[in-house]
């Protein structure tokens, strides 16, 4: 298996607390990999390390053999044309249009004439299905509709990782369904490697090749879906079986629980 | 348990190190927007124009209105009270001096500074404020578009080039309220009065309040983008960081008012 992205030793803080205690992982090419966990268990801080906004306080973080966590500014860039995120509310810009938002990341990075531009603009909003909506504004868009937009911004460099933040949260289960089946024509048509943070069980057994699981700023599981389906992890049963936390912490051990002493 | 003397050592060295970061952070801030602004367009990587006239209409040109209003109200308040204790010694024809001195050295690039803070400071801080809460900033920063050179480039070189341009436009319409006044409710000869403006005010007190009006240019769009960045949480956060950054440009365009005034007492 050819490694995408390969984390050693990934620790980091926010403020007093550790979020993640020594995170390892690696992510394999062309797959789909889905890191899952419940709320407040580090995930959403992994993908920000990922993807280069927080920098670990200890540890590596190879992505296609680079260690980004030691990178000047302007090598990160170099990195990041390479990647594509979809941000959990989608994150376009609410005072251009959908084209322009598309366009940003192809104006920033490539010398090109205007029609190349807009060209590639339709050719993305097309792939993602919202063709015809170059000229409304976010704000005129449903959810799953930004998403999709978002989307379509993110691929616009035709990247070779590509990130999602809880890409079904807030959706109803046929536009997220919709949302699932893009991701999956993404791997199959372009060969691209996802990484998909999420919680949402239907949707990890329809899109994972591969499941990364976090609790409480470690790795509990990593392995394909059929490993995760007969894993004896006290945790990772509770997960999948939705059963709920049987401990209840009093407020100051909860404290000690997060800060992690 | 820590002793008194410790814990009161420990409470200032908290702050202090606080401060540290605020200052650091603020002072990144300068360093990246000027760099953005004026380096790196020489590098090939220029401004945005169209954002950047954008902001020049939002700013500047959509200010006018109220930056007349204001000034031509404040012109003749002024030429008011300069007649109140004038008259007693007869020499009503200085209010002319008066006026127009202290519109330009003083009230015009103020004035203007603080409406400017109000309208466009405030608004600053709550568009990156907003953006920031709503990952947009995140997204840029993903994208490899640097956040400081997209948002806050365009509104620096506006402001720097709007406050001293809406400064001379409120120095015109002030010194025309006071010439309003002076002229028929005083009962000031028209002519006497134009020329006795001409004669009182010299060049270098109109530059002295431009590049006062260019300092708190820059001052309210440090104080707008750094309140801008700081947002952490959600929509409350925006709405304080919003207030805090009138409250602070305010505050910091009469500081560097005191530093300017006194800068230009003792060396023009």
């Amino acid at each position: 298996m050819e490694k995408a992205i390969e984390v050693i030793g990934l620790r980091s803080h926010y403020g007093q607390s550790e979020i993640l205690k020594g995170v390892s992982l690696t992510v394999p090419r062309g797959k789909t990999s889905v890191i899952l966990g419940g709320s407040g268990c580090g995930k959403s801080t992994l993908l920000k390390h990922l993807i280069g906004l927080l920098r670990p306080t200890e540890g590596n973080i190879a992505i296609n053999g680079r260690d980004i966590a030691v990178m000047g500014e302007e090598e990160l860039n170099e990195v990041r044309r390479k990647m594509g995120v979809l941000f959990q509310g989608a994150a376009l810009l609410n005072s251009m249009t959908v084209a322009e938002n598309v366009a940003l990341p192809i104006r920033e990075h490539a010398r090109l004439n205007e029609s190349t531009v807009m060209i590639m603009v339709r050719m993305k909003l097309d792939l993602v299905g919202l063709s015809g909506f170059e000229n409304f504004y976010p704000s005129q868009l449903s959810g799953g509709m930004k998403k999709r937009a978002g989307l379509a911004r993110a691929i616009a460099l035709d990247p070779e990782l590509l990130f999602f933040d809880e890409p079904s949260a807030g959706l109803d289960p046929v536009t997220a369904a919709g949302l699932d089946d893009l991701i999956i024509k993404l791997r199959n048509v372009f060969g691209i490697t996802i990484v998909v943070v999420t919680h949402e069980l239907a949707s990890v057994f329809t899109i994972a090749d591969y499941v990364i699981m976090l609790d409480a700023g470690k790795v509990i599981f990593s392995g394909i879906l059929d490993d995760l389906r007969n894993s004896q992890n006290e945790r990772v049963r509770m997960f999948l079986e939705r059963r709920p936390e049987t401990k209840t912490y009093s407020p100051d051990d909860y404290f000690r629980f997060i800060v992690g002493d | 348990m820590p002793s008194k003397t410790e814990a009161f050592f420990g409470s200032v060295g908290r702050r202090v190190i606080l401060i540290g970061r605020d200052v650091h952070y603020a002072s990144k801030i300068i360093n990246d927007a000027f760099y953005w602004t004026f380096v790196s367009p020489v590098k090939g990587k220029p401004v945005r124009v169209r954002a950047t006239i954008s902001e020049i209409v939002k700013a500047g040109y959509n200010a006018v209105p109220i930056v007349a209003v204001i000034s031509l109200f404040v012109g003749i308040i002024l030429a008011l009270q300069a007649a109140y204790q004038l008259k007693r010694v007869g020499a009503l024809i200085y209010v002319a001096n008066l006026v127009g001195v202290s519109i330009t050295r003083e009230l015009g690039p103020i004035l203007t500074a603080i409406i400017v803070a109000g309208r466009s400071g405030s608004a600053f801080a709550a568009e990156i404020g907003s953006m920031k809460s709503a990952e947009e900033v995140d997204a840029l920063v993903t994208m490899g578009i640097n956040p400081i050179r997209f948002l806050v480039a365009p509104k620096l070189l506006a402001l720097m080039l709007m406050l001293p341009a809406l400064t001379v436009f409120a120095d015109m319409i002030g010194i025309f309220g006071g010439f309003l006044l002076s002229t028929t409710v005083i009962g000031i000869h028209p002519y006497n009065y134009f020329q006795q403006s001409v004669n009182a005010l010299l060049v270098k007190d109109v530059m002295t309040g431009l590049v006062k009006a260019w300092a708190f240019g820059i001052v309210i769009t440090i104080v707008g983008a750094y309140q801008g960045f700081k947002v952490e949480g959600g929509a409350e956060e925006v709405g304080r960081r919003t207030t805090a950054s009138v409250v602070a440009s305010i505050f910091l365009v009469i500081v560097f008012d005191l530093f300017f005034t006194t800068l230009f007492y003792y060396f023009t």
